[in-house]
């Protein structure tokens, strides 16, 4: 780690779920519509990684590269949207963040079944499939996030500088 | 019919972790993502349970659907844990961030493994 403070390359929020700011009284005002889009979303997404755990099973011992995909092509799109949302503020609609994000990548992209998975690889004794799985899907997730926000905000960056602008002028 | 089952946990899954992330954010101090870590080993252990209980028989593939597929799915995510951890190293917090990658991992993983443990000793 450097001393020198960095700084920060974006103004999206650390949670992409709940978003920067969570009231502490009154938490559940105005909540109703988030739980219906991102309980649907949630639905749409978990099908989709269950069509593909269809589509593309895993043998027991081998390793679960169809959990492995879902999860970094979630993790994938997580970064564009979060870029896309972020430069478009104020102009997307208030549900398009939790629809997509927390309910559609939620849904699809899982951290049970991955837990799930190493155990097994474990229990079988494929220790070092096991390991792959356990710290190739961390890196490979946080690595593809990384790459995805870096590239979707580096194409957005004149967009970002132009609403930041125009908020300031406010 | 699983594919149903699967709508039918996920429909509960996913609110459930929006909920309880955001009740855990408005009490939380800090950067650290306790809501979604939270959330992740709550599903781990869950589906232990589920898992533990199939492999004892106890369990239908039925089961597994809703509780495991869907509901455990839904309730746990990828890519809200990878997109907090690029943030917090993006905002100058690489220790908080480092920590969330290993913690979630380490407490999934005896999450996961005490559940079917659980499940073993009551169904086994």
């Amino acid at each position: 780690m450097t001393d020198m403070k960095r700084r920060d390359p974006a103004p999206e929020p650390v949670d992409p779920d709940v978003g920067a700011d969570v009231p502490a009284s009154g938490l559940w005002d105005g909540q109703g519509p988030v739980f219906a889009v991102v309980a649907a979303g949630g639905a749409l997404g978990a099908v989709a990684r269950y069509g593909a755990a269809v589509l593309w099973p895993t043998a027991g011992g081998q390793f679960p590269w169809t959990t492995f995909l879902v999860n970094v092509v979630g993790c994938a799109l997580i970064g564009v949207l979060m870029a896309v949302v972020a430069e478009l503020r104020p102009h997307t609609h208030r549900l398009v963040r939790p629809f997509l994000g927390t309910g559609v990548l939620g849904g699809f992209t899982t951290f049970s079944t991955y837990a799930m998975d190493v155990r097994a690889l474990f229990v079988a004794e494929r220790y070092a499939v096991a390991g792959a799985c356990l710290f190739g899907t961390m890196a490979a997730a946080v690595l593809t996030v990384w790459g995805s926000a870096s590239l979707a905000r580096y194409a957005l960056r004149e967009r970002f500088a132009a609403v930041a602008e125009a908020e300031g002028a406010r | 019919m699983n594919w149903l089952l699967v709508v039918a946990g996920a429909l509960v899954g996913a609110p459930a972790r929006y909920a309880a992330d955001r009740w855990i954010t408005a009490r939380r101090r800090g950067a650290f993502p306790w809501g979604t870590l939270s959330v992740n080993v709550l599903a781990c252990l869950v589906l232990g349970l589920v898992t533990g209980a199939a492999l004892a028989g106890a369990a239908s593939s039925h089961v597994v659907a809703l509780l495991g597929t869907g509901l455990c799915g839904a309730l746990s995510t990828y890519s809200t844990l990878s997109y907090e951890t690029l943030r917090l190293a993006e905002t100058g917090a690489g220790r908080l961030a480092l920590g969330n990658a290993l913690l979630s991992m380490a407490a999934g993983l005896g999450a996961g493994c005490a559940g079917v443990a659980v499940a073993t000793g009551v169904w086994g």
